[in-house]
């Protein structure tokens, strides 16, 4: 790899060992990737909840706290996903003391660093949504999916410690989405019927999700006529990261480098796989249903939005949520704080739900969580959380929100 | 006679251990109970394997970014493999080896789902580019 000054510099050692060993993962990755060069990247959101961190993760960021200021600042501007640990509600979810002291523990070292504890993965949407052409050290799926299509900024995964690598050193190996010809569609998707719902659109992103082939598939859909709402996309676009594994998708006619076939495919477009109704349909149905009681409903992995969060509240005003029953719901510290002002939070809590702040489901220990509470059958709004808890030990079902708030209020389907 | 794969050069240093063999794709976060050790995503193949010590291979990467902070995590408890080596890798698998010092191979010449089997006792070499099987 082709090294600058400044990298060179990170690499001797002049700018502290962190650095230096952040510029040494960097271009280990780069090399295995075949990077030419860096590229600067304008910030960074950084996904390290300390289930995934693990003593080691947290061991590591504390040996990083202790070095001296100006070698443990980040270089560009960092924000963060979701915490495992939500401080006011933790011990009514019966989480273990031990996960709270961790917790605080990441939260001190990266403090230390200088990071911005959002805690959020909506941040595109509610802290600083990403610019056209710019490029990124992006650390959530939903998040780097949706700044690549929706916004056209330019990043990869970039997992914890990567994106920590590129908090330290500003820049990351110039790979994939920085580079235009990786940018390109490579497989076309034709839909025939928009989407309504929430868990709609996040189905169909799971139908394509399933059928692309790897990281560098860049799936181009077709048919959506006129621009779906931001929540549609994150749902959309969550999905079709999870099941797909993919960074980047185009929609014809709605997303900013898709103005039409010819120029999001690189010369002529290949067959259209054609994605039916009955294809979404039968997705829903490969979950089933829950015959007997639901132990917990979950709205999360995205995080809400206001505008979700209101029209869940909306529905639920004036109801109880069945007493054998949970309903989580998680949205970021800066929604939260505007739902409390407008009374949002209120109408919700009245019911007897949970709003938690900075955490999402499946990164609060969500296998512990499920053994401690006795929560099995589990309920969701989101495709893409029915995808990763199947693996934690619940038996998860896909439904709309109106759906998953009547089993709440009902405790079963 | 040992039969030799080449594929592209990887990260880590050179580690030898006995395949885990399935065509299925991985994540670290999806697929394992980390604290077990073994497979424990109910549709995958090795479902309820025991990975650890092990060459395992498998198809593409796939799932959440979490993984590239938990193959360090395992590595530290000694709850990892002794190498992995997948048909195709993404940015996370890469990054993750990459920070656990993980032997770490992909893109090879011949699909190595097929050329590997469960039980054989195989050599990584990242740097050279080069799988052994003894």
């Amino acid at each position: 790899m082709k090294l600058g000054r400044e990298e060179r510099a990170m690499l001797d050692g002049r700018h502290g060992p962190a650095r230096r060993e952040a510029l040494r993962q960097q271009m280990e990755v780069g090399r295995f990737f075949d990077a030419g060069d860096f590229v600067e990247v304008a910030h960074v959101h950084l996904m390290a909840d300390t289930e995934s961190l693990g003593e080691s993760g947290v061991e590591w960021l504390e040996a990083i706290s202790r070095l001296p200021e100006p070698e443990r600042r980040v270089r560009v501007p960092t924000v963060t996903d979701p915490r495992g640990i939500d401080f006011c509600a933790y011990r009514k979810l019966r989480q273990e003391e031990r996960m709270a002291a961790l917790e605080r523990r990441a939260i001190a070292a990266f403090e230390s660093m200088g990071i911005l504890m959002t805690d959020t993965c909506i941040n595109y949407q509610s802290v600083l949504p990403p610019v056209r052409g710019e490029h990124l050290a992006y650390g959530d799926t939903g998040s780097t999916i949706y700044a690549n299509s929706v916004l056209g900024a330019r990043s990869n995964f970039e997992g914890g410690p990567a994106a920590l690598c590129a908090a330290l050193t500003g820049r990351v190996p110039r790979y994939g989405c920085h580079l235009d010809e990786r940018r390109r569609g490579t497989h076309l998707f034709e839909v025939r019927h928009r989407p309504r719902t929430w868990s709609d659109w996040g189905a169909l992103g799971a139908v394509i999700g399933k059928r692309t082939g790897d990281y560098w598939t860049v799936p181009v859909i077709a048919g959506i006529d006129g621009a779906p709402t931001s929540d549609e996309l994150k749902h959309f676009g969550a999905a079709l990261a999870s099941y797909g594994s993919v960074p980047l998708f185009h929609m014809v006619g709605v997303t900013p480098e898709a103005p039409d076939l010819a120029r999001v495919f690189e010369g002529v477009p290949p067959d259209p796989v054609r994605i039916d109704p009955q294809d979404v349909d039968a997705f829903y149905a490969s979950f089933g249903r829950h015959e007997d009681e639901v132990h917990v409903v979950v709205f999360a992995a995205p995080q809400l939005s206001l505008v979700e969060l209101k029209t869940v509240a909306d529905s639920l005003a004036g109801k109880r949520v069945h007493p054998r029953t949970a309903l989580l719901i998680a949205t970021s510290p800066e929604i939260k704080a505007a739902a409390d002002r407008m009374g949002i939070t209120a109408t919700i809590e009245d019911t007897g739900a949970i709003l938690l702040r900075g955490v999402c489901f499946y990164q609060m220990y969500a296998r512990e969580l499920g053994r401690a509470n006795g929560w099995t059958n589990l309920l969701s709004n989101s495709a893409k959380l029915v995808n990763i808890v199947s693996g934690y030990g619940y038996r998860p079902v896909l439904a709309t929100t109106e759906a998953c708030i009547e089993a709440a209020v009902n405790g079963r389907m | 006679m040992p039969r030799t794969i080449r594929g592209h050069p990887g990260i880590g240093s050179k580690a030898t251990g006995e395949a885990l063999v399935a065509k299925d794709d991985f994540s670290a976060r999806y697929d394992l109970d980390r604290i077990a050790g073994v497979f424990s995503r109910p549709g995958h193949r090795l479902h309820g394997e025991r990975y650890v010590g092990r060459v395992l291979v498998l198809n593409t990467a796939k799932g959440g970014v979490a993984t590239s902070w938990m193959l360090r995590e395992m590595c530290a408890r000694g709850m990892a493999p002794a190498a992995l080596l997948l048909n195709l890798a993404n940015p996370i698998m890469a990054q993750g080896a990459a920070f656990a010092d993980l032997p770490f191979m992909d893109r090879f010449e011949r699909d190595i789902t097929d050329a590997i089997r469960t039980g054989d006792r195989v050599t990584v070499d990242p740097r050279a580019g080069r799988v052994t099987i003894d």
